[in-house]
């Protein structure tokens, strides 16, 4: 039986360096689409992938992602603006890797567009109002 | 043409005063002419809506039965310690001040989620606060200790006084090293990844009266969603540093003290903020009227977000250590188009003042005036200006 699932995975900046998609192939045999990929030296990866292939492979898979210290989140939580809070400051802007905040023109308001992002939460400790939750 | 402060309130009263936000006057200026706006427009409106760290408020609770003396002791609002170094039931909550417990930085970057900024907000919201505080017992103050809950609706004062705030522009922050650092503008990412600005520009109060003609000591103000003053200059405050043609300065420079009855305000206009791996503080909401009593003042006020610079400063090392290289100007327009161009590179930008708030207190500013519910002040004294000689000066450690 083959599974299909989204995940967003975050590397510790140890794992930054390691093929680790090449070992989810070559080892695993798992077919991966990448939606989205943020890594840099010396920083935290971030990648969200929908990733298939058979359970048993996939469960096999997924332990060694969990080995070597990447977590794994399913990509079914999702980011919630609390519009009571928010104040369109605009500090989430060039923080969110996937421009999923917006500046309006000419209000400057910020507009969240909830298709574009991959709950990788980077704006929640970013927005000094602390607007932003994680819904689960 | 001239008029004067008396002037224009008389046309408030009557409700005929014509009253146009900062940004509004900016049209009307394009399309009439100085010289007809200035006829036309009695009072501009400036507002800004940003984090500023040197706020705070003091408090008078009243006296427990028996007796307390908090001074000399520590006292807490929901965990958040105040300074108590005055008579025995006052004292003064700074919007950065945290938690003992907090872990702070221990953990880079620290949350800092809850702070004196946070409690302000709450009070003004009209929650009660938790009130625990020790002292050492004199003949007449015997009690050591104690715990309750105080609200703003049945303490003797709560007063918002800040220290400094309402910053005339400022810098743009960048990042040139090669990892993500955390700051009191935001999170910066590494090699220029984004820029962060902090003004409300061509909203912004004092870049929109750069010689401090008509803002001074006394100056009645929209402060937290209740009515303020201008106690003094803020702390800081550098009217010599560099300034354009139009006389709008380039880097930070003024700033203002301000007061006001913290029970009259709002938590829309008070928002406690955590600063990932900075640390918490306030956002405050301020507006300024500014009276239109020349052509001149209004062509300062007039000055539009192209016409206003600010200087590109390296968080990574120049800040940190006082270096004063600056990388560049950009105007505010260009900041707002959400790119700039810093050392070659296209930087994107964020800000951290919110323009959209800004908006709102110019027009609910506006509104007051024009229903007549509030009359414009003559200052009891100027701000120091230019001519002062005031300059920002660092700290000469010694032994």
């Amino acid at each position: 039986m083959t599974v299909a699932k989204r995940i967003v995975l975050h590397f510790p900046r140890s794992c930054v360096d390691q093929p680790i998609i090449y070992h989810l192939v070559k080892d695993y045999g798992l077919m991966l689409n990448i939606l989205k990929a943020s890594i840099s030296p010396n920083e935290e990866g971030l990648l969200v992938l929908e990733l298939s292939g058979d359970r048993e492979s996939y469960e096999k898979g997924v332990r060694y992602l969990a080995d070597i210290g990447v977590s794994i989140q399913p990509l079914s939580r999702d980011i919630n603006r609390n519009d009571a809070r928010c104040t369109h400051c605009g500090a989430c802007v060039t923080v969110c890797p996937t421009g999923a905040f917006v500046v309006e023109s000419p209000s400057r308001k910020i507009k969240f567009l909830d298709k574009k992002c991959v709950v990788c939460g980077l704006c929640i400790r970013a927005c000094p109002p602390r607007a932003m939750e994680m819904r689960v | 043409m001239t008029r004067t402060i008396s002037e224009i309130n008389e046309k408030i009263r009557k409700g005929q005063a014509v009253v146009a936000t900062a940004e509004e006057v900016i049209g009307i200026v394009e399309k009439k002419g100085i010289e007809k706006a200035t006829r036309e427009v009695d009072v501009v409106t400036t507002a800004t809506f940003g984090p500023m760290c040197s706020s705070g408020a003091y408090f008078n609770v009243g006296h427990a039965k028996p007796r307390i003396k908090l001074g000399g002791g520590n006292t807490y609002l929901n965990d958040i310690p105040v300074y108590t170094g005055f008579a025995a039931v006052d004292f003064f909550l700074g919007a950065t001040a945290m938690p003992d417990n907090d872990p702070r930085n221990r953990i880079h970057p620290g949350e800092f989620l809850y702070g004196g900024g946070h409690v302000i907000e709450e009070l003004v919201a009209g929650k009660d606060v938790s009130l625990v505080g020790t002292g050492y017992g004199t003949d007449c103050y015997p009690r050591r200790k104690i715990e309750t809950k105080i609200n703003l609706k049945n303490i003797n004062e709560a007063v918002l006084f800040n220290m400094r705030n309402v910053y005339q522009n400022y810098n743009v922050a960048v990042n040139l090293s090669d990892k993500t650092i955390y700051t009191y503008m935001g999170v910066l990412k590494p090699n220029l990844g984004n820029a962060n600005f902090c003004s409300a520009g061509q909203l912004s109060p004092l870049l929109k009266d750069p010689y401090y003609k008509t803002i001074g000591i006394g100056t009645r103000i929209f402060l937290g969603g209740g009515v303020g003053y201008v106690a003094w200059q803020g702390t800081q405050h550098n009217p010599g540093v560099l300034r354009g043609e139009n006389g709008v300065p380039k880097r930070g420079a003024g700033t203002l003290a301000v007061i006001g009855d913290l029970k009259q305000m709002k938590p829309e206009w008070l928002r406690g903020v955590s600063f990932l791996g900075y640390g918490c503080s306030l956002t405050v909401g301020i507006g300024v009227p500014i009276p239109i009593l020349s052509e001149e003042n209004m062509r300062y006020a007039a000055v539009k977000d192209e016409d206003i610079f600010a200087g590109v400063v390296d968080y990574s090392e120049a800040y940190p250590q006082r270096k004063p290289d600056v990388l560049g100007e950009v105007s505010y327009a260009q900041l707002k188009t959400g790119r700039i161009d810093v050392k070659g590179k296209e930087v994107p930008t964020g800000s951290l003042s919110s323009y959209p708030k800004a908006v709102e207190i110019a027009q609910t500013l506006k509104d007051w005036i024009q229903k007549g519910q509030f009359l414009l002040t003559e200052p009891v004294a100027p701000l120091p200006g230019v001519e002062s000689g005031i300059t920002f000066k660092p700290l000469d450690e010694r032994s």
